[in-house]
Parts: C-alpha cells; sequence; structure tokens
C-alpha cells in the first residue's frame, strides 16, 4: 500500500510539471525514475515510450500505465495513471470555470483570438514535424491525401465518414500493402510525438 | 444521461486516437458536430488552454470539454473515459512486450497509421484556422476581406518566431494573447 502512494505521489509531481505531455516528459521520466529511483532502466523506458505512442490513446498515460504496472501490477498501473492527471484534472477545471464567467468579457474574446492564431502554428509545426517520418513514398502520400480530403471536406460530403472507422481503414491498408519485413521503411521509435 | 454518453464518446476518442494528444482533435470535432456540446472556436480555445497548462495535452483538453459539456463530474468522466481503453490495452500489451515491439504486422499497420494520424491532425489544424485566420460571415469570393489580415501578420511572425528561438510555446500562446489584446482581434 505504501508503495502504491509513492507511486501516485511520483506521478502527481510528474503530471504537475509536464507541459504537453508525450516526449516532453521523458527528461522528467528520466531523472526521476532512472536516476533517483531506479524504478526503471532508461532502455525500459525508451520500449515504453515506443510502444506508448504507438498503441492507442495519450502517450503520457500509456508510460505511466506501464511503469506503475512494471513496479506493482495492475494497481500500480491505475495509481500511477490516477497520480499523473490528478493535478491537471483541478488545473484545467479551476481554469475552464473562470474562463467560463470571464468569456464575454471583451479582452478575454481578444485574448483568445491571437492565442487561436498561435494553435495554428503548433499545430502546423507539429504536421512538418511529423510528415517527413510518415509521409516518405507514394502510398504513404496517397493515405494522406485521402484522409485528409475526407476530413477536411466532411461537412460538404454526402456521407460523413468517423475518424474511428478511417484509422482502422489506414491500419488495415498498412497491413495489406505495407512493406514486406523491411524495417527501415518504418521507424516507431521516433515516429510521432504528443 | 449526459455523464454516461460523455464516458462514452471519449472512451472511443481513447480507443482509436492513435499518437497523442492532437490526434484527439478529429474526436473532438466530430463530437461538436454530432451532439453540439461545443462549437469549434471552444475547441480551438480547449487547444489553447490545454497546451498552456502542465499535464497531457489530450487529458486536458479531455477534462476541459468534460467540464464545458456537464459540468465538474462531467471533466472526470470525459478523463477517466479518454484514459480506461488505455490503461486496459497497455496492461495486456506489457505482458509480451518484446514480441510486439518487434511484431511485423505492427509495423506494417503503423506504415499506414502515421500517414494517417497526420492528415488528422493537418485537417484539425484546417478547422482552427478558418476560426483564426478568416472573417466569418464574408465570402471567399471576396478574398481581400475574407482573409483576417492582422490574424496572418501574427501567424506568420509567431511562425518565424518559433523556427528561430527555442522557446516553449506557452511563451508564443502568452504573446498571442497580447497581441491579440492590444490589436483588438476579436
Amino acid at each position: 500500500m505504501k508503495e502504491l502512494w509513492e507511486l501516485y505521489l511520483c506521478f502527481a509531481r510528474i503530471g504537475a510539471v509536464t507541459f504537453g505531455g508525450g516526449y516532453a516528459m521523458l527528461p522528467i521520466l528520466e531523472r526521476e525514475l532512472v536516476i533517483k529511483r531506479h524504478w526503471v532502466t532508461i532502455d525500459e523506458l525508451m520500449d515504453y515510450f515506443a510502444v506508448g505512442q504507438c498503441t492507442p490513446g495519450i502517450i503520457a498515460v500509456n508510460v505511466s500505465t506501464f511503469i506503475g504496472d512494471k513496479r506493482k501490477g495492475a494497481a500500480g498501473a491505475l495509481a500511477a495513471t490516477l497520480g499523473f492527471i490528478t493535478i491537471p484534472i483541478i488545473l484545467i477545471t479551476i481554469i475552464a470555470l473562470c474562463l467560463r464567467s470571464f468569456a464575454d468579457l471583451q479582452v478575454v474574446k481578444n485574448a483568445f483570438a491571437g492565442i487561436r492564431v498561435c494553435v495554428c502554428v503548433l499545430i502546423l509545426n507539429a504536421v512538418t514535424r511529423l510528415w517527413k517520418k510518415s509521409i516518405f513514398d507514394v502510398k504513404t502520400g496517397l493515405i494522406f491525401a485521402v484522409i485528409f480530403a475526407l476530413t477536411v471536406f466532411s461537412g460538404s460530403l454526402p456521407i460523413t465518414v468517423s475518424p474511428a472507422i478511417l484509422v482502422v481503414a489506414a491500419a488495415v491498408i498498412g497491413i495489406a500493402f505495407g512493406p514486406a519485413g523491411d524495417s527501415s521503411t518504418g521507424n516507431k521509435t521516433e515516429g510521432a510525438s504528443k | 444521461m449526459i455523464y454516461l454518453q460523455l464516458f462514452l464518446q471519449f472512451c472511443k476518442t481513447g480507443l482509436f486516437s492513435i499518437g497523442g494528444g492532437l490526434a484527439t482533435l478529429p474526436f473532438l470535432y466530430e463530437m461538436s458536430r454530432t451532439t453540439g456540446w461545443f462549437s469549434y472556436a471552444d475547441i480551438a480555445n480547449m487547444i489553447a488552454v490545454s497546451e498552456s497548462t502542465p499535464g497531457a495535452l489530450g487529458i486536458n483538453m479531455a477534462t476541459y470539454a468534460g467540464i464545458v459539456t456537464g459540468g465538474i463530474p462531467g471533466g472526470i468522466v470525459a478523463t477517466v473515459g479518454l484514459t480506461t481503453p488505455s490503461i486496459i490495452i497497455i496492461l495486456i500489451i506489457s505482458r509480451f512486450l518484446k514480441k510486439f515491439k518487434d511484431n511485423i504486422w505492427v509495423e506494417r499497420a503503423f506504415y499506414g497509421l502515421r500517414p494517417a494520424s497526420v492528415a488528422l491532425i493537418a485537417a484539425a489544424g484546417i478547422n482552427v484556422a478558418a476560426i483564426a485566420l478568416v472573417n466569418s460571415g464574408v465570402s471567399f469570393t471576396q478574398f481581400g476581406a475574407w482573409v483576417n489580415w492582422k490574424a496572418v501578420v501574427l501567424g506568420a511572425a509567431i511562425w518565424y518566431g518559433q523556427k528561430k528561438l527555442n522557446w516553449h510555446p506557452v511563451i508564443f500562446i502568452a504573446i498571442a494573447a497580447a497581441v491579440g489584446i492590444v490589436f483588438q482581434f476579436a
């Protein structure tokens, strides 16, 4: 029980200082878990990230679950993940409630209109960063083009395809037409981030 | 039963979004379209707040979306919904981690999944741009009035700044907010 509590507290602290999640938390995890506590080795940590980013869901949650599970099984996994999300939930709750009461102020509207421009740039940067590792031949280019078009023009198409279906279809296409046994094309340890 | 709906919608998001926080965006837009719980502008604000608060982007957006939809309990239910599939899947995978990592079929699936993930994020970016960089209520044919030139200039400046300066995104968000207030972007 003491160890579970320790796991929870440790991940609560990590959750409170990680901005952005994903790979942003790697140096923090390395310091806290590999160097200070010796809970995992750096190789294990890299494995968790590699698999955590190509399994469904939030990368930070996936990695927390792996580490918690390694320490204390399923209960440890729960403790670590709950720890990780505790502080963000509290902070976002406070911010969201405040924003709701101030949303009609002109100054808040102006601020968010400016921030939305910044968000565009952040997304553009994420896309260009992921582009090189993801789109490198005709087939991957085609997958990108078709899914992008279906999603952007979903409002003006007769049928709307759910992103869930697109994701499943992309996986099936990858399995059917992906490279046969050539591991050089897919380096999943460096694929997506965030 | 709004809480059950929220839980299920975010379970679906957690189950099918691959590649982390931004990959949840297409699902938030789908939710906005099909349920009307929040608007596209709300989502753009959620991204901004989530990027500038500690914690994983996807978690923060789920909490925010849940609160907008169902108050504080909604925020908790949405976040738990988002993480539930992750926890179950990882607990299963961790039993045979090595095999999963080097499996050729997993690798081939990712050959298709990676470009799909980029496409979905890029499409979400278009949705944000449609709100941030374009004047609503103006026809595309009047291009000069359609484009929000103030916003485009700010965007170009931030893009250039991010390339040159290795500052944290929060700083650029703060600058963008200040510019928005001073030059009355809304």
